[in-house]
């Protein structure tokens, strides 16, 4: 298999991890699940750097965000499948 | 692991002598801090802990004390000396700087080439007293260097090393998740009133506003990391898969239940922790970082590991370990993780780390609250 753009922890999972340098908008992602070794494609709809999230599915504003199978927080705005998801549209659920 | 002869403050008035007698004698290391005047209480007790138990943590050979009297100087010789390695303690009142610096100067002169005579003699890995603590974490860590120190922990703890991770503040948002990996309810219980007492009692007491501006930390959000939940989620990685710990210790307390996996409360900033670890008697770290966290520590080597290429690339020399591998799917974590056993294998047997070799030497003590 060649190397994924994106890592995804669980089956789950609303957000996936860009784990290439560079990535440009438009690109067809190669998406690895490395709970089960699953890949899907995915086209990215903008620049996203490493380590950042992208969106699996489309997310409604109030939504839980899934990573890990879990809960990592609630998205303040609606994100599209294939965007760039962070600190400006999801926030934590603590403090 | 190593043999260092230590020049140990009392106090923050003694970090002059010390650093003093350090430059008279080479090889010897001095461990200037901040604190140690008119602690009282458990804040106290911490103090004295954390000095005697980084005395006798097993890298240290001997310890000269220096305090600016002679009282809580004993206490600390007294500590030190239960473990039978050589120390001595010099009070400076009535004395001054000078004469102390001279007097323990022959002392640390004589304790420095009997530490050198001293040989490596070959022990079983299952002898090991190996910590944990990730920092700088993005999204590569929970995908790489912290399943990495995972495996480790999967592999030696049934082996029979002592193991310890902590980083109270940094499990929020997976305390359902850490809680059911203590091996039996009732440790679940003491370590969920630790966690809970830590949100209740620091972070509820004292927030203005909420702890996104510092948790998680602008360096976690460069790296891609949005929320404490998604950074405590990564975090848990670092015990494995299969681990359980066997009680959950205060700051700098040692383990006493026998070989395994312990929780230690602790601060989730890279030095407090650490050092609070070594003077728990660990003797080897173990650091995941993803957007490169450069931290040693004095006495105890810190292993980096790091699975972002782009931090491996640019912050070659602060990295001992690459596993970004698995981000590109040829290296597994089981791969990885006998890679990190090798490497704590040969930091073991002398080499130094990176941190080592780059004169890190955090060394930061815990304080609970304000003093007298």
């Amino acid at each position: 298999m060649s190397a994924p753009h994106v890592l995804v922890h669980e089956k789950k999972d609303t957000v996936g991890v860009v784990v290439v340098e560079g990535l440009k908008g438009g690109t067809d992602m190669l998406c690895v699940v490395t709970a089960d070794d699953t890949s899907f494609n995915l086209p990215a709809k903008m620049d996203i750097p490493i380590g950042h999230k992208v969106a699996l599915t489309d997310i409604k504003a109030g939504d839980t965000v899934w990573k890990y199978g879990q809960d990592i927080g609630k998205a303040v705005a609606a994100v599209a499948k294939g965007e760039h998801v962070h600190v400006h549209n999801v926030k934590t659920k603590r403090w | 692991m190593r043999n260092h002869v230590v020049i140990l403050p009392l106090d923050d008035l003694s970090n002059a002598a010390c650093e003093a007698v350090a430059n008279n004698v080479k090889g010897t290391l001095a461990l200037p801090h901040a604190y140690g005047r008119l602690q009282f209480g458990e804040d106290l007790d911490l103090h004295f802990r954390t000095l005697i138990g980084t005395g006798s943590n097993p890298n240290v050979a001997a310890v000269v004390v220096i305090g600016i009297e002679d009282q809580w100087t004993s206490r600390v010789v007294e500590g030190i000396a239960k473990t039978g390695k050589p120390v001595t303690g010099f009070g400076i009142e009535g004395t001054g700087d000078i004469m102390t610096i001279a007097k323990a100067s022959r002392v640390a002169k004589d304790y420095v080439q009997w530490a050198s005579e001293r040989q490596r003699e070959e022990c079983d890995i299952s002898e090991l007293w190996i910590s944990t603590k990730c920092g700088e974490s993005d999204t590569t860590t929970g995908l790489s260097s912290c399943p990495t120190v995972g495996n480790m922990y999967d592999k030696l703890i049934p082996k029979g090393i002592y193991g310890v991770f902590g980083e109270t503040s940094e499990i929020t948002g997976a305390e359902h998740l850490c809680k059911a990996r203590a091996a039996t309810p009732e440790i679940g219980e003491k370590w969920f009133k630790i966690w809970k007492a830590y949100q209740d009692d620091v972070i509820e007491a004292h927030k203005t506003d909420d702890l996104s501006d510092s948790q998680p930390t602008k360096g976690n959000i460069a790296g891609g990391l949005t929320t404490i939940e998604e950074k405590a989620l990564g975090n848990l990685e670092k015990i494995g898969r299969d681990c359980t710990f066997i009680d959950a210790l205060i700051p700098a307390e040692a383990p006493a239940k026998g070989p395994g996996l312990y929780y230690m409360d602790t601060s989730s900033a890279a030095a407090e922790c650490i050092t609070l670890m070594a003077a728990a008697g660990y003797v080897v770290h173990t650091f995941p970082t993803g957007q490169g966290n450069v931290i040693g520590n004095p006495i105890v080597p810190v292993i980096k590991i790091s699975g972002n290429p782009r931090t491996v690339r640019t912050m070659s020399e602060h990295i001992d370990l690459d596993v970004s591998g698995i981000l590109r799917r040829d290296l597994t974590i089981p791969q990885a993780g006998d890679a990190l056993i090798d490497m704590i294998v040969r930091t073991a047997n002398g080499r130094l780390t990176a941190a080592e070799a780059l004169g890190h030497r955090e060394f930061v003590m815990t304080k609970l609250y304000r003093s007298a």
